[in-house]
């Protein structure tokens, strides 16, 4: 076979490499979930409202058994995400709908409210400082910006109740209604995630939704 | 002949090795010596920043000795020379007995001496920094020691402070000019607790007590790291403590006790290591029979002493 | 039915006559044991696996409540890796001898498919070897790429967290699976037993097997991603590795797999060298790289297990629920660090110990002088080896071992630096009063020794353990181990190429591409890694996301030159691909004027390597010796023995090329 012949071999082969290559990048470029975005017509200094909801499980998806966040876009709709756009030096009055059971906390620090603003959080209409994850429901879930030093405990629903088992879950299922608020620093990605070991099936309730960002952890994307 | 030239080169070498090293060495020691990490804030930084100084002026002359050679012979014995001479062969190449055995005795020397430094700056001052595990090897002598537990956990450390009704912190911050014992442990995989400008490192191992000691000995803001690559958001899994004057830890740790006092009830009483449910929240992994925090310490965890 | 010595004795087998005996049925060639029927196989072994594991544990109460089906897919991929071995042919010879029938030896071919099928010839098996080496390093240098490119800036994030971890997981993996045999697969098994004047190696169809199975672990360990990934690092610690999700298991699969290929290639390679070393070739006459190839051979073969141990633990935390690695039930988070560690310090030094081989084996040849030293050299070697089983616990200084071993460890990894260090007394011995020749296999010697110096004394640091408290665990000793293993270890794999690319192919490589690669390589390859031990000081750790602001200007410089790096090798893909396949250059037999047994043999190498077992004469060193003799005496090459080998016979024999330089030393006319 000639030099040409060899040289369009060459070719070829290189190009499958190359697609393979931009195939895979794009495939993890785009493996992130959307992004909700809360600054678009954002009137400076007003308050923004973040409202979240956490299910047992998700139902759909590629893991449909896993606990995730789900986010209500400014518009009304559910999407199954936990990546928020900011602004900052913005009061963030959050809301959330716990539609997940719980358990005992495994460190009964992260039940404690901090750095909210009051320093305490509402739940179902009574505000509270500390909950005591050995009693009662226990913890289902928390919200926590570690290095903001935010951390907000989320009272469970009773296991025994007929608990929501596919996201988006409506306020017709067993719910606890928890509101706290928080300022938003300058610029910046601050990460955020659940501190109640809640994969269930992985070792140390820590692996799974707890490890991937979309179901239990994710980022707030402070902009300017 | 041959001889002679051997001894030119060998001098013009030794020559050129001594007065680059001297003078290297003697740089590093004046300008960059101050400012070796991690800094002066503890026993432990300053022993690290010591250690660190005098490896490097020991390593210097060695990689200048082997670099001027290099150059020297690179430049000097190149074929594409003009007058380039043919190479001897034979059983002077092959070997000197002279050289080989000199080689192997300087470098046994250097090696065991840095051995015995290292070992004397790792004993004698407290450890270094480094965990020791449940039974160090040095006790403190001194009466003023805090204790601090730190607890690894996925994703964040807390801290527990023993001897102020054993509240528990995202805050660390130490009294100056204190010896301070750090007891780490995990409650779930295995991270690593490095306060950088304090120098101690140790690994937060589950259910097991990991002992570092440092002594304070600066004012000042330090970061602490986790580094031992524990999941999704270990890169994410710092925070900063700092060295304050002790009336103003005294403050701060009794306020913080003040404030915590009703979730510091609720907390299990306080133990150098714990038991964490290896289930998680929803169990389902192995057969539910350790509540996390439980009360029985069991597997050989120890209860606390003080 | 009497069975066919032919190949044991070393009889001619030209490959053109048919053997005696009843005509044999062989399956038509596209039905044949190759790649294509070994893809085949995978894919069908790989549904297989996971269609027992779903039948097996989809009822499992944690299979449930995850929706992970671990046991699938660890029987997937196993049985995938099964399958692609039965395609491959590996299998053949073991069934037949089961079933009592005579195994049909491989068809011979002359044509370029032979490279893409099982074979007895270690000369194609080095081949082969040498483009799954490359696939697996290009892989995961596109991984170190993206690591770059993330770390560039510490609050912009083009990776996510999850992603980011498992892209440095993956790199990792794949380079330390690629290093453990990039000098042992192509040239251990290509050149070993043309240097101890052997015609074969001890047990041919493992040292196949060991190839497979290689590109085996390279596609297990390559599922990992669209199976999300690991996020433990190359270390895989314990209880991190049994809470992750399904990446994980291509990770334990495929260093499992791995690493019975290394075991394979250990003995055969350690069977090979003690036992089929032509007559005359005494332990003092043996190459510098033999040596080195023999000393890590050891290491293949009895540090290994231990890391098939631990991943096989591991296994079975993940899948049967057993609790190795779980503290609360019974285990240790220990034990895995202990046992990976304990396979995990001899396997970096079957990276350092080829590389440190092919230095010595080099420079003889273009400084045209003996190597000094060579018992010290050979002695240093397997000084290493010993040990290199005695100090793994540096690795775990502040992990809450015992105490009273910190300072035991801190003297044994310090007692190993003595004879790391032999190799520099080599090699500058081996200069004096030398005559340097520049050319590409050199300059890529000088500066392994160059960045092998940096890696080996930084690691003195490491191993002093109040110092180690500021610096394991972060950028410093990932700055040292770069140094050592890519600027070490790497840089002899590519100065060894371009060295026996000439003979092993049969082609040259154009000599200016090697000097720009070469030299784009060393400098942006020290740009990048230098700068990353004044960050590992300043305080980074390992594997994050996020750094501090003030170190993102150290960040930067090295990731520019790690793109800057990257492109370098386009150079050498470039000079590869041309020189060797578009528009090959024939090469002269002996293009650097080498004393040693391998460049003695003709053009190309023969199937059987020699036409009669050599008697060795002398070590290949004898440089600058006018009365210096042959390094062999490889026998009468007129004597006509078969047509076929008469064909091959060169025109020169000897020790020295006559249209060479001057300089080999040996005027006398050619043995009639």
């Amino acid at each position: 076979m000639g030099r040409g012949g060899r040289l369009v071999i060459v070719g070829v082969l290189f190009g499958v490499a190359v697609g393979l290559v931009v195939f895979t990048v794009m495939a993890f470029i785009r493996s992130s979930p959307p992004t909700v975005d809360f600054t678009t017509g954002h009137q400076a200094g007003a308050p923004v409202d973040l409202t979240v909801q956490t299910v047992g499980s998700i139902g759909f998806g590629p893991h449909p058994t896993w606990v995730s966040y789900l986010t209500e876009t400014p518009g009304g709709q559910w999407v199954h995400t936990t990546l928020w756009d900011l602004p900052a030096h913005t009061r963030i009055n959050v809301t959330v709908l716990q539609y997940d059971g719980g358990s005992p906390l495994r460190n009964q620090h992260w039940g404690e409210v901090e750095g909210t603003i009051g320093g305490d959080a509402v739940l179902n209409g009574k505000t509270f400082q500390v909950i005591d994850s050995n009693s009662g429901n226990g913890v289902g879930h928390t919200f926590a910006i570690p290095t903001l030093g935010i951390s907000v405990p989320l009272y469970a629903d009773n296991g025994n109740a007929n608990l929501c088992a596919v996201a988006p879950c409506t306020v017709k299922s067993p719910h606890n209604l928890v509101k706290f608020s928080f300022m938003t620093p300058g610029p910046g990605d601050y990460p955020w995630q659940c501190f109640v070991p809640c994969g269930l099936g992985y070792l140390y309730g820590n692996g799974g939704p707890m490890s991937t960002v979309g179901y239990m952890g994710g980022f707030l994307k402070v902009v300017a | 002949m041959s001889q002679g030239t051997e001894t030119h080169h060998f001098r013009r070498l030794i020559t050129i090795w001594v007065v680059l090293a001297v003078a290297l060495d003697l740089v590093f020691y004046f300008a960059v010596g101050p400012h070796v990490p991690p800094g002066k804030m503890t026993s432990s930084a300053s022993g690290a920043q010591f250690d660190f100084t005098v490896l490097f002026l020991i390593a210097l002359p060695v990689m200048v000795a082997v670099w001027v050679y290099w150059a020297y012979a690179l430049i000097v014995w190149r074929g594409s020379r003009a007058g380039a001479m043919e190479p001897e062969g034979g059983p002077k190449a092959r070997g000197h007995l002279g050289i080989q055995v000199g080689w192997i005795a300087t470098t046994t020397v250097i090696v065991l001496g840095v051995f015995i430094f290292g070992t004397l700056e790792l004993i004698v001052p407290a450890g270094a920094g480094g965990g020791e595990g449940p039974t160090p090897i040095w006790t403190p002598t001194s009466h003023d020691v805090l204790p601090v537990q730190v607890i690894g956990q996925q994703w964040a450390w807390t801290y527990r402070y023993p001897t102020f009704g054993g509240f528990e912190s995202r805050q660390l911050m130490l009294p100056v000019d204190t010896t301070v014992e750090f007891h780490v442990t995990s409650l779930d995989v295995i991270h690593s607790f490095w306060a950088y400008q304090l120098g101690v490192k140790a690994d937060a191992n589950p259910s097991q007590d990991n002992i570092a000691f440092t002594t304070t000995e600066q004012l000042g803001q330090f970061t602490v790291r986790c580094s031992e690559l524990c999941g999704l958001w270990h890169g994410a899994m710092y925070n900063f403590g700092r060295v304050v004057s002790k009336a103003q830890f005294f403050v701060w740790a009794q306020s913080t006790q003040r404030q915590s006092a009703v979730n510091t009830k609720l907390l299990p009483p306080f133990s150098y290591t714990y038991v964490p449910d290896a289930n998680g929240a929803d169990g389902g992994l192995y057969p539910d029979n350790v509540d996390p925090y439980s009360k029985v310490q069991q597997y050989g965890a120890t209860s606390p002493s003080k | 039915m009497a069975l066919d010595m032919r190949e044991s004795i070393g009889a001619d087998f030209s490959g053109d006559t048919a053997p005696p005996g009843p005509r044999v049925r062989r399956l038509p060639k596209w039905l044949g044991p190759h790649l294509g029927r070994a893809l085949v196989g995978a894919v069908g072994g790989y549904a297989l696996g996971h269609f027992l594991g779903n039948s097996i544990a989809s009822g499992y109460e944690n299979v449930q409540g995850n929706g992970q089906n671990d046991v699938a897919t660890v029987l997937a991929l196993s049985i995938g890796v099964v399958g692609w071995l039965v395609g491959a042919g590996m299998l053949d010879y073991p069934v037949a001898k089961i079933f009592g029938r005579e195994p049909l030896p491989p068809t011979p071919s002359k044509s370029w498919t032979r490279y893409f099928g099982p074979a007895l010839d270690h000369k194609i098996i080095g081949l082969q070897y040498t483009v799954v080496v490359l696939l697996f390093f290009f892989t995961g240098g596109l991984l170190a790429m993206a690591i770059r490119t993330e770390l560039l800036s510490p609050t912009n994030h083009l990776l996510g967290p999850g992603t980011y971890i498992s892209v440095v997981s993956e790199h990792g993996t794949i380079m330390m699976m690629m290093a453990s045999s990039i000098v042992i697969g192509p040239l251990g098994n290509w050149l070993v037993p043309l240097m101890i004047g052997s015609r074969r190696m001890a047990f041919p169809r493992v040292e196949s097997f060991s190839l497979w199975i290689f590109a085996a672990g390279y596609l297990v360990i390559l599922t990992a991603l669209p199976l999300g990934g690991f996020p433990t690092g190359w270390t895989g610690y314990a209880p991190l590795q049994t809470q992750a999700t399904a990446g994980m298991d291509a990770y334990l699969v495929g260093f499992a797999v791995i690493g019975i290929g290394m075991i394979c290639a250990g003995f055969n390679l350690l069977a090979t060298i003690i036992n089929y070393r032509a007559p005359g070739m005494t332990w003092d006459r043996v190459p510098i790289f033999v040596w080195s190839v023999l000393a890590t051979g050891a290491l293949l073969t009895l540090a290994t297990p231990t890391l098939v141990a631990a991943g096989l633990f591991g296994v079975l935390d993940r899948t049967a629920q057993t609790a190795f690695y779980v503290n609360e039930h019974g285990g240790s988070s220990f034990l895995w660090e202990n046992l990976f560690w304990f396979f995990g310090h001899p396997e970096v030094y079957i990276m350092a110990l080829p590389g440190f081989g092919i230095v010595a084996e080099i420079m003889p040849v273009f400084t045209r002088k003996p190597l000094f030293g060579y018992r010290i050299a050979a002695a240093g070697m397997i000084g290493v080896s010993l040990l290199s089983f005695f100090v793994w616990q540096h690795h775990l200084f502040q992990s809450g071992i015992n105490p009273d071993m910190r300072p035991l460890f801190m003297l044994t990894t310090e007692l190993i630096s003595i004879p790391t260090g032999f190799i520099f007394l080599n090699t500058m011995g081996t200069l004096w009063k030398a005559k340097i020749r520049y050319e590409v296999p050199m300059l890529f010697a000088l500066a392994m020794s160059f960045n092998f110096l940096i890696g080996g004394i930084s690691g003195v640091f490491l191993s002093d353990v109040p110092v180690d408290v500021t610096v394991h665990g972060g950028f410093f000793v990932l700055a040292h181990f770069h140094y050592t293993i890519m600027g070490g270890l790497v840089f002899a794999f590519f100065g060894g190429l371009y060295f026996w690319l000439p003979k092993m192919t049969g082609k040259t490589m154009s000599e200016r591409l090697g000097k720009w690669h070469f030299w784009t390589m060393f400098i942006f390859f020290n740009f990048t890694f230098f700068p990353l031990f004044l960050v590992g000081l300043l305080g980074q750790p390992r594997r994050v996301f996020e750094y501090a602001q003030n170190l993102q200007t150290l960040n930067d410089i090295s990731s520019v030159s790690a793109f800057c790096l990257g492109a370098s090798f386009i150079i050498f893909v470039v000079n590869f691909v041309w020189s060797m396949f578009i528009d090959p250059k024939p090469a002269s037999r002996n293009p650097w004027n080498s004393r040693g047994l391998e460049w003695q043999t003709p053009m190309p190498v023969p199937p059987y390597n020699f036409t009669r077992i050599p008697v060795v004469l002398a070590d290949p060193y004898h440089y600058g010796q006018a009365d210096a003799r042959e390094v062999a005496d490889l026998g009468p090459r007129t004597l006509a023995l078969t047509g076929a080998v008469a064909s091959e016979a060169p025109s020169a024999v000897g020790s020295h090329e006559t249209t060479g330089e001057e300089g080999s030393g040996d005027p006398r006319p050619p043995i009639a």
